[in-house]
């Protein structure tokens, strides 16, 4: 099943390494990462998309929590929780295309953020499989490029991840 | 007070109460060492590898129940003690590794021995540091001790740039007295609710067993375990790492269990209805094949890291806390509790496995007029009275000591457990020597094995920590070719090795005493002779039958119930080596 860890962890280098490091050592597939310091300067917030039964899950939040560097975690599949994705799209666009482009970055709220005679920059946040429902949407040839940010979450109602 | 970092080094170590730190000097630490020189009080031992200079550190660590202090240079000064800091790992062993790093500016540049210590070492110690700043020197070193030493203990790496050591840079130095850390904060007590359902399981029980780790020794819970086990009167068997927590002579002692186990510990494991584990981590070397392992038992499991519990075995009652406190606490509770062990129950549970001790498992050829490896280590245990502390490398001698010299008091067995570590047993013998400097100390080895790190005999002259060595040369790499023949058809693939020294002229070249032994009427004599020689490390060369194997074996993937025994009844005990 798939879970979305997310990590209070001291704003150190090396931390990273040291998460990814354990997820290597120990088997553990990391299907994203996404790391950024929280307003609390001292302190990086990092959110980990993985999959495992519940044993194997419970051993990776143990692991975790283990590592001197993090502070505390959760496991936002346990409760209620929102998660979205930042993508950015780079779309090739004919004249004939454009419109259609637009229409369907508007179907799906997203905006287009850059704009050349032949192409189009699409940003897009939502759910994981949102993104990749717009994708779809076009044919390969006409994506030229695509960034994502892997997915980052929170949880719902008013408890939240902090010290 | 104003110093600068290879002096403020120093200060902490002393400000530690560090006694020893085990060494070797090179480019990135001449600033340490020349702080270092500058005082006495902390005493450097300066050993011939820096693998000795961690294994020494690691048994001094073992023996005290201190940390251990280790300081080696930048580049291969590191990756050369990255085995040590490995092996401490592998089995919870406070130690703290300074380690001299190439000059910040040049971090990265592929500079003259450097390497990426903080990146290598990450995998293999509890934590590690990269000092950046001289002003950050005494915090860090005041983090790694407490870190090494707290929670579940391990080896921790401080890796300090030589720049951050200079000695024209001088800055105020204080030592903190405490250190909190807001990511760091290891369970102590176990609980309650906990603990209180795990002494009801227990004390309902038809078929217990007590089955304790090296946790036990490493937390100080020998004397709570051993007051728990009398008072419920339940079998205990202990790992290869807790041998020494439960006193081996007495009659609730069922040997080590697991791999090289006794039959009687092994069967009870598998017949058991409730295990209480206390300090131990349900290694594969122990359980075997899990799917088979204690399929009867409910399984209590004290444990100071939450890590290990259900890690391997899925456990029905787990209590996160410190051994200690956690046994006191279910003292009281089977002192208070109404309920008392079932008599008829436990008669009938001992009386099966007095049947099991009854096949005599380990059991071997006395009449033999080849050295017998077992009969070495008999002789050993009766000649240091039992009290010696054994340090051993790894293979089949690591096992007959294991099974063979009755450890009653903890810290007196010291092996690399987990990790495996053959050239482990000579360096250790010097820092348990070097702890107790009246103490007998002797490291059971292979002739394979002591030549993993046999130059540390030079450093054994240099400090005089006469130590005995107690060679059991069979001229095979034993456990290899057990193997080879149990499962390879006695294809002996490069277990042999075709050149050996002559360890009595290695052992006078070092400096030391050498003695041959062949038969086994002179075992004894030998063995007085190297133990009344106090001022002397005596290397003591037993030339053992080479078809001897360790029994009993769980091979792998088979279950506990499922032993190779050395004979079947009626076997001669005898045999020739295919």
């Amino acid at each position: 099943m798939r879970h979305i860890i997310s990590i209070l962890i001291e704003n150190e280098s090396g931390a990273l390494s040291r998460v990814s490091g354990l997820f290597s050592a120990r088997g553990y597939n990391i299907e994203s990462l996404t790391v950024a310091p929280t307003e609390d300067t001292s302190l990086s917030r990092m959110t980990l998309v993985t999959r495992g039964n519940d044993e194997v899950i419970e051993q990776i939040t143990k692991q975790l929590n283990k590592l001197i560097d993090v502070v505390k975690l959760i496991d936002l599949a346990d409760a209620p929780h929102i998660e979205r994705e930042l993508m950015l799209v780079k779309i090739k666009t004919t004249h004939d295309s454009r419109e259609e482009v637009k229409r369907m970055t508007d179907i799906f709220r997203g905006k287009i953020i850059d704009a050349t005679a032949s192409s189009f920059v699409v940003e897009m946040t939502g759910h994981s499989s949102k993104l990749d429902a717009f994708i779809h949407g076009f044919d390969e040839g006409s994506i030229i490029e695509v960034v994502r940010s892997g997915p980052t979450g929170i949880s719902r109602g008013e408890k939240g991840l902090h010290l | 007070m104003e110093l600068s970092g290879g002096h403020i080094l120093v200060q902490c170590l002393k400000d530690e109460g560090v006694e020893f730190i085990f060494g070797y000097p090179g480019g990135s630490v001449l600033h340490i060492y020349d702080a270092i020189f500058q005082q006495d009080d902390v005493k450097h031992i300066l050993v011939r590898h820096e693998q000795g200079a961690t294994h020494s550190a690691d048994a001094y660590a073992r023996a005290t129940g201190k940390t251990g202090v280790v300081l080696v240079t930048s580049g291969p000064g590191a990756t050369n003690a990255v085995t040590g800091i490995a092996t401490a790992y592998m089995d919870s062993i406070p130690m703290v590794i300074i380690s001299g790093q190439v000059p910040s500016p040049v971090i990265g540049s592929d500079a003259f021995q450097e390497v990426d210590t903080v990146g290598i070492t990450r995998p293999c110690v509890k934590h590690n540091f990269l000092v950046k700043d001289v002003n950050d020197i005494a915090e860090t070193m005041k983090k790694a001790f407490y870190l090494a030493s707290t929670g579940r203990p391990g080896p921790v790496l401080v890796d300090i740039p030589k720049d951050i050591t200079d000695p024209n840079i001088k800055v105020p130095y204080k030592y903190p007295k405490k250190v909190h850390m807001r990511s760091y904060n290891p369970v102590v007590v176990g609980h309650k609710g906990q603990i209180k359902r795990a002494v009801e399981v227990m004390l309902s029980a038809q078929r217990p067993v007590i089955y304790s780790g090296g946790g036990v020794i490493l937390g100080e819970g020998h004397k709570e375990l051993t007051e728990l086990t009398q008072m419920l009167g339940f079998p205990i068997t202990n790992t290869l790492m807790g041998l020494g927590g439960y006193p081996a002579t007495d009659k609730q002692f069922l040997g080590m269990l697991g791999m090289h186990g006794t039959y009687e510990a092994n069967m009870a494991m598998h017949e058991s209805d409730v295990i209480l584990a206390v300090g131990a981590r349900f290694d594969d070397r122990v359980t075997g094949k899990l799917a088979e392992f204690c399929p009867y038992a409910k399984i209590i499991h004290i444990d100071v890291d939450p890590s290990s519990i259900s890690k391997t075995v899925r456990v029905d009652i787990p209590i996160v806390g410190e051994v200690k406190p956690v046994l006191e606490q279910m003292i009281e509770l089977v002192k208070e509790s109404k309920l008392k062990p079932s008599k008829p129950a436990l008669e009938a549970w001992w009386q099966l496995i007095e049947s099991w001790r009854e096949v005599k498992c380990l059991e071997y050829d006395r009449g033999s007029l080849i050295i017998k490896p077992q009969f070495v280590i008999e002789q050993l245990y009766e000649v240091t009275n039992g009290d010696a502390y054994i340090t051993s490398d790894v293979g089949q001698h690591q096992m007959y000591a294991a099974q063979y010299y009755h450890f009653d008091k903890p810290r007196r067995w010291i092996n690399s457990g987990g990790l495996g570590t053959m050239g482990f047993g000579l360096p250790a013998a010097i820092g348990v020597k070097l702890a107790f400097p009246d103490a007998d100390v002797a490291c059971v080895t292979g002739e394979a094995s002591i030549q993993m790190c046999i130059q540390e005999l030079s450093t054994a002259l240099q400090y005089n920590t006469p130590v005995k060595i107690i060679n059991l040369n069979n001229r095979y790499m034993g456990m290899v070719r057990q193997w080879q023949e149990f499962s390879y058809q006695s294809r002996y693939s490069q277990s042999y090795m075709d050149t050996i020294p002559e360890f009595v002229k290695l052992a006078e070249a070092y400096g030391h005493v050498g003695i041959r032994v062949e038969k086994p009427a002179d075992v004894r004599p030998a063995l007085e002779e190297a133990f009344a020689l106090k001022d002397r490390t005596v290397f003591l060369d037993f030339i053992t039958d080479r078809t001897e194997n360790v029994y009993p074996m769980i091979e792998a993937g088979k279950g506990h119930h499922d032993m190779k025994l050395r004979v079947a009844p009626g076997t001669p005990l005898n045999r020739e080596l295919s």
